[in-house]
């Protein structure tokens, strides 16, 4: 059974149709690209999957159960982790502050009022063991406003990890980086995803890292999902050399 | 985090306050103790507020509906039940932390201006409500007539409040260990969580946290510590007078936090201390006290963002290592 699946997934504002019967099948531990061009419907895909909208009909089955429609903090309780196209952290607290507040959230003890936070080793030394992974180590008591834009964008990947997600939903991870910051990011993602068994599906830009790190790739043209498949398989559609990729080739 | 060579420096600050607060009373004449009362309580209620203003992001102009609320509900229990002190302050911090739940209830479903605008209309209708309600608040005279407590708690010490002394020094108890419990409140989990549903509210909520419940509690809490620090106002006046709820009287913990510093633990205590002390330097010479203070409110707002802690700490003494350090953290 698919860890992620949604079914004749659609979504209108207006007359527009912003995603019209997606059908995704995500197998546990795979990652998983959305392809397609500007206007597409990738972040409104991504925005139905993780709570932030309700859709007009179909479903998203997290383990075999219709999560469409839940608020954003009941989804995450199911292992649902989400990182935004345009960066979102908590600006004035410090890079290890930001951390400990998304493994603090993901311990269901947010509301204790007695134990001071920095005082909690269990807490911290995890925390600095994910801002570490993520290669943030020397910026720990940096505030979050204070970080260059692509350290922001590893820092939300650090508190999407400390969620401890089944499901990760990436939402253009390398936005604004250099060629060398996005392969090293992106290489990041699959390392660590893969080490923690973590289903991911991403939005990239980059298709030569698109191709080289997913599993399957799914593209959408116009809200609609055109074709689904391994890497071989879509470089091989027709369909998708049209609509999409053979602007380039 | 500060710089370590810094830190005795701090702590003889401390120590030397803490002195000073012992002492104040017994080398001065009654009048500053007065004074000092005054100061200890708004600084109670200017930190109440500031939990809510400076750590969860929530301004409300509503404020001094808990801090009345707080004196009524002692001031009721005192005159009609029981003149025991320890039982009105329990009933008073029960009576202002319920009220504050059910507010808050509604007020934290919206945010920003409606926010605002709900907490001036609660605050409106509890004053409509100690208004209207002469049978028991006494309406526009106050509530008049309450016993002043003359004891705690059996076996204990008496503990005469019309005492001016010690009423000072119960005041400061009282005040030093609620600032305590609001201190252990803010550097704790959910005081880590209130900064960072300020900070981003969005990203709050896609880290699974319930961001209304948690506004919730510190909107409950801050109530509590409101009408607790309007309690200790009854031996002051030795009534609840209808002004107590006034929605203007909001406005007060506003201007302490600001003027001290809301991303201060304790900028409003130094902000509650500005305040009054300029209120009544003020008053001995000019009629219009609250134009002069508006000047200073406007003037620290456009040139001291960080309050008159966040001047004095950018001046160097409390240094911390480098500007992005955990001390820095709002």
């Amino acid at each position: 059974m698919p860890i992620l699946e949604t079914k004749n997934l659609s979504k209108s504002f207006g007359a527009l149709q912003a995603v019209s019967n997606v059908s995704l099948q995500m197998e546990e531990g795979s990652l998983t690209s959305v392809i397609g061009p500007n206007g597409a419907g990738k972040t409104t895909l991504f925005n139905l999957i993780s709570g932030r909208y309700v859709p007009n009909s179909g479903a998203v089955l997290l383990k075999g159960e219709n999560i469409a429609g839940l608020p954003p903090h009941v989804l995450v309780r199911k292992g649902m982790g989400r990182s935004f196209q345009i960066t979102n952290i908590f600006p004035e607290l410090t890079v290890l502050t930001n951390v400990c507040v998304a493994l603090t959230a993901s311990s269901g003890r947010s509301y204790d009022c007695l134990h001071a936070l920095k005082s909690s080793r269990e807490i911290l030394g995890e925390a600095s063991a994910i801002v570490e992974s993520v290669g943030l180590s020397e910026y720990t008591e940096y505030r979050g406003s204070a970080l260059s834009h692509g350290d922001r964008k590893l820092l939300e990947f650090a508190m999407v990890l400390a969620m401890k997600p089944i499901i990760m939903l990436l939402d253009e991870p390398t936005a604004g980086m250099n060629q060398e910051e996005t392969n090293n990011t992106v290489r990041l993602i699959r390392e660590i995803s893969r080490e923690r068994n973590i289903t991911v599906l991403l939005t990239e830009h980059d298709i030569d890292l698109v191709f080289s790190i997913s599993d399957r790739i799914a593209v959408l043209n116009q809200g609609r999902l055109i074709a689904e498949g391994t890497p071989a398989e879509i470089r091989a559609n027709d369909l998708v050399k049209k609509a999409y990729l053979g602007e380039d080739e | 985090m500060s710089d370590p060579k810094h830190q005795p420096a701090q702590k003889l600050v401390f120590v030397a306050i803490a002195i000073l607060l012992v002492i104040y009373p017994l080398v001065l004449p009654r009048f500053y103790s007065a004074l000092a009362i005054e100061i200890l309580i708004m600084s109670l209620f200017a930190l109440s507020f500031n939990l809510m203003f400076g750590y969860a992001g929530m301004l409300s102009f509503g404020q001094a509906m808990f801090f009345g609320i707080g004196a009524y509900t002692a001031g009721l229990f005192l005159k009609y039940i029981s003149s025991s002190l320890a039982l009105a302050m329990f009933a008073c911090v029960t009576a202002s932390f319920l009220a504050a739940v059910l507010i808050g209830f509604v007020c934290v479903r919206f945010t920003r201006t409606y926010f605002i605008m709900l907490t001036v209309a609660f605050s409106e209708l509890i004053y409509a409500i100690g208004h209207k309600w002469a049978s028991l608040t006494g309406g526009d005279d106050g509530l008049v007539g309450i016993p002043i407590p003359r004891y705690a708690i059996a076996h204990l010490p008496t503990i005469d409040l019309e005492n001016i002394q010690t009423y000072y020094y119960f005041t400061l108890i009282v005040v030093a260990l609620g600032a305590l419990v609001l201190r252990i409140i803010v550097n704790s989990r959910f005081g880590h969580v209130l900064r960072a549903i300020r900070d981003n509210r969005e990203r709050a909520e896609f880290l699974g946290l319930n961001v209304r419940r948690h506004l919730l509690l510190s909107f409950a809490i801050a109530g509590l510590f409101a009408g607790l620090a309007g309690a200790l106002l009854i031996p002051f006046e030795g009534m609840v007078s209808l002004e107590t709820l006034h929605f203007s009287r909001s406005a007060d913990p506003i201007i302490m936090s600001i003027l001290g510093g809301t991303r201060f633990f304790l900028g409003p205590v130094v902000g509650s201390a500005l305040f009054i002390l300029i209120k009544d330097t003020i008053q001995n010479f000019a009629e219009f006290w609250m134009l002069w203070m508006g000047a200073i409110f406007v003037g620290t707002v456009l040139f001291l963002p960080g309050g008159v802690v966040g001047f004095v700490g950018s001046l160097g003494l409390f240094r911390s290592r480098h500007a992005t350090t955990e001390e820095k953290e709002g």
